[in-house]
């Protein structure tokens, strides 16, 4: 598929641009003429008093609070604390999810006792979860690296347990034929076959990630991102609040992408 | 497999001690649902011998195959290798080469190929890599061997899959239409390096093909079947001294009788 958008965005490019070789590299670029159009409506919106600066303030406005938390260090804090909370609890998470998602699908009465339970518990919404967790584990960083892990989990749980008992029942025969063993079928032809639904599972646990330490950062934090977006709330402050989710939209797409890099040079076949 | 180490001095003795034929059907019905597939087959392949099964399409070819590997659990009827009934393990002998490549996409040629190593040999050996390498050279892939199955063309992918089944070096050996992709040249050349594994391992070759002029070049026999469900029209004896020339006339006559057994 790759291979076809790249050639068909050569045809484009090389149309648009007289034949400019390398014109597809900047390809990229055009993805951000919609977004930066938006960032000069809003502009106008604001200077010309279609919204009040209280309700929305300047972009400019935006990125000089960022500048200048960043100036005196109170921002790197809260994008530390933020970052180190996604980490561990996708980590977690995903560890988790591994190990289920490997278990249920590879023996189908783990599955048949766990998947009912686990395919519920995954509709609960992430909000739900804080107050019980809160009574739990209190409102130190384990309660929140244990939310987000509950997030992270269950895209990792899903993918993984579908894409190995859906491991091609050809390619299980080739196993079986050359006698290749429970062990060395399971190394040389199931997991590799399921990489790529492992993949699909991270880069969706990371999603939820994100969603879920916004869940836990804005009800029980006094550091983080989350914590800021709520304070801003609170301090009235719609440049911090604006700040915070573009802070948000940053790292979530910047862990995004590097998942998508993973998942290319992984499943290049 | 156990003994697997010394593979070219076979004495066929490794199972179960038995002179009778190398496999043995006898009665053999497999339905899938409301599908008879075969119907009452009998077949003896002795020892070293080569069969060519031929039949049409949806006769069933590859459920014999499959029957023969102990990849289908239920039938009627007795299918054994070396005289143990291959749901009973007699299939640990037997190696087969799908009519689908079935490649690991994510594999190299190389590693696909060292899938069919025998389970006690270690793939990162060198003496395997230089086996494998040899038979990714013996099926005309040398240069191939980092390419992925998704650089390959199908007759190129059937080709790996021959050299997996070829890197197994069974007792019996099992090729489920292993040339139909290839061209006729390189078909030429593969048929006759399947001879000389063929006849250097002794091992027992039975063969699947729509290829009335292979089968007979290739076959001591060719097992005709027939209709659907599959059932044994006619086995036809290739009278032929060996090493064959593709034009010998007891070929031509064989071909003759296949052809009038399928009904062409
Ligand atoms: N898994 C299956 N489920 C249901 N029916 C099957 C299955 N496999 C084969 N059959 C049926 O069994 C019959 C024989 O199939 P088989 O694949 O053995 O034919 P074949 O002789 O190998 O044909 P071809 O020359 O086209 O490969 C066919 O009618 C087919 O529909
Ligand atoms: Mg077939």
């Amino acid at each position: 598929m790759a291979t076809t958008r790249e050639t068909e965005s050569g045809d484009v490019g090389a149309e648009l641009v007289g034949a400019l070789p390398d014109a597809d590299r900047f390809q990229w670029l055009l993805g951000l003429v919609v977004p930066a159009a938006l960032v000069v409506v809003w502009h106008l919106l604001v200077t010309t008093g279609v919204f009040a600066a209280h309700q929305l303030p300047q972009p400019l406005r935006v990125v000089e609070t960022l500048y200048g938390m960043a100036a005196t260090g109170e921002l790197w804090g809260h994008i530390a604390i933020t970052l180190q909370r996604v980490f561990f609890g996708t980590l977690l998470g995903v560890s988790v999810g591994v190990g289920f998602g490997t278990i249920t699908g590879l023996y189908g009465l783990a599955h048949d006792l766990l998947d009912p339970l686990l395919q519920s518990l995954k509709n609960i919404p992430s909000l739900a979860w804080v107050p019980l967790f809160l009574l739990w584990f209190g409102i130190g960083e384990g309660a929140k690296v244990l939310l987000i892990a509950v997030g992270a989990f269950f895209p990792v749980y899903l993918n993984l347990s579908t894409g190995i008992s859906n491991v091609s029942e050809d390619l299980i025969e080739v196993a079986e034929v050359y006698d290749l063993g429970r062990f060395e079928s399971l190394r040389r032809v199931v997991f590799p076959a399921a990489v790529p639904s492992l993949l699909v599972g991270i880069r969706g646990g990371v999603g939820l990630a994100w969603m879920f330490v916004v869940a836990a950062e804005l009800i029980a934090a006094s550091q983080g991102i989350g914590f800021l977006l709520s304070d801003g709330r609170v301090l009235a402050r719609p440049d911090i609040i604006v700040g915070s989710i573009l802070l948000f939209a940053f790292f979530g797409n910047l862990s995004d992408l590097a998942v998508k890099e993973v998942e290319k040079r992984a499943v290049d076949w | 497999m156990d003994e697997a180490d010394d593979p070219p001095e076979r004495t066929g003795d490794s199972t179960a001690p038995t002179d009778g034929p190398a496999l043995a059907v006898r009665g053999l019905t497999k339905r899938y649902g409301d599908t008879v597939a075969l119907d009452e087959v009998d077949l003896a392949v002795d020892d070293g011998e080569f069969v060519a099964v031929v039949g049409p399409s949806g006769c069933g070819k590859s459920t014999l195959l499959r029957v023969l590997t102990g990849l289908e659990e239920r039938f009627e009827g007795r299918a054994a290798v070396d005289g143990v009934d291959v749901r009973d393990g007699g299939s640990d002998a037997v190696g087969m080469v799908f009519q689908e490549p079935r490649l690991l996409a994510w594999a190299d040629v190389r590693e696909n190929v060292a899938v069919g190593l025998p389970a006690d040999v270690d793939p990162g050996d060198p003496a395997a890599r230089d086996r494998v390498d040899g038979l990714i050279e013996t099926v005309g892939l040398d240069g191939f061997a980092e390419s992925r199955p998704g650089e390959l063309s199908g007759g190129m992918a059937q080709r790996v899959s021959l050299a997996r089944g070829l890197a197994y070096e069974p007792e019996v050996l099992l090729l489920d239409e292993p040339f139909s992709a290839l061209d006729q040249l390189t078909k030429y050349e593969q048929q006759d390096n399947l001879l000389d594994v063929w006849r250097e391992r002794g091992a027992t070759v039975a063969l699947v093909t729509h290829d009335v002029e292979e089968a007979a070049y290739l076959a001591d026999r060719v097992v005709v079947l027939g209709g659907q469900p599959g059932t044994v029209e006619t086995v036809v004896d290739v009278e032929a001294d060996r090493p064959r020339e593709r034009t010998d006339e007891a070929l031509l006559t064989a071909r003759r009788e296949i052809t009038d057994a399928l009904g062409v």
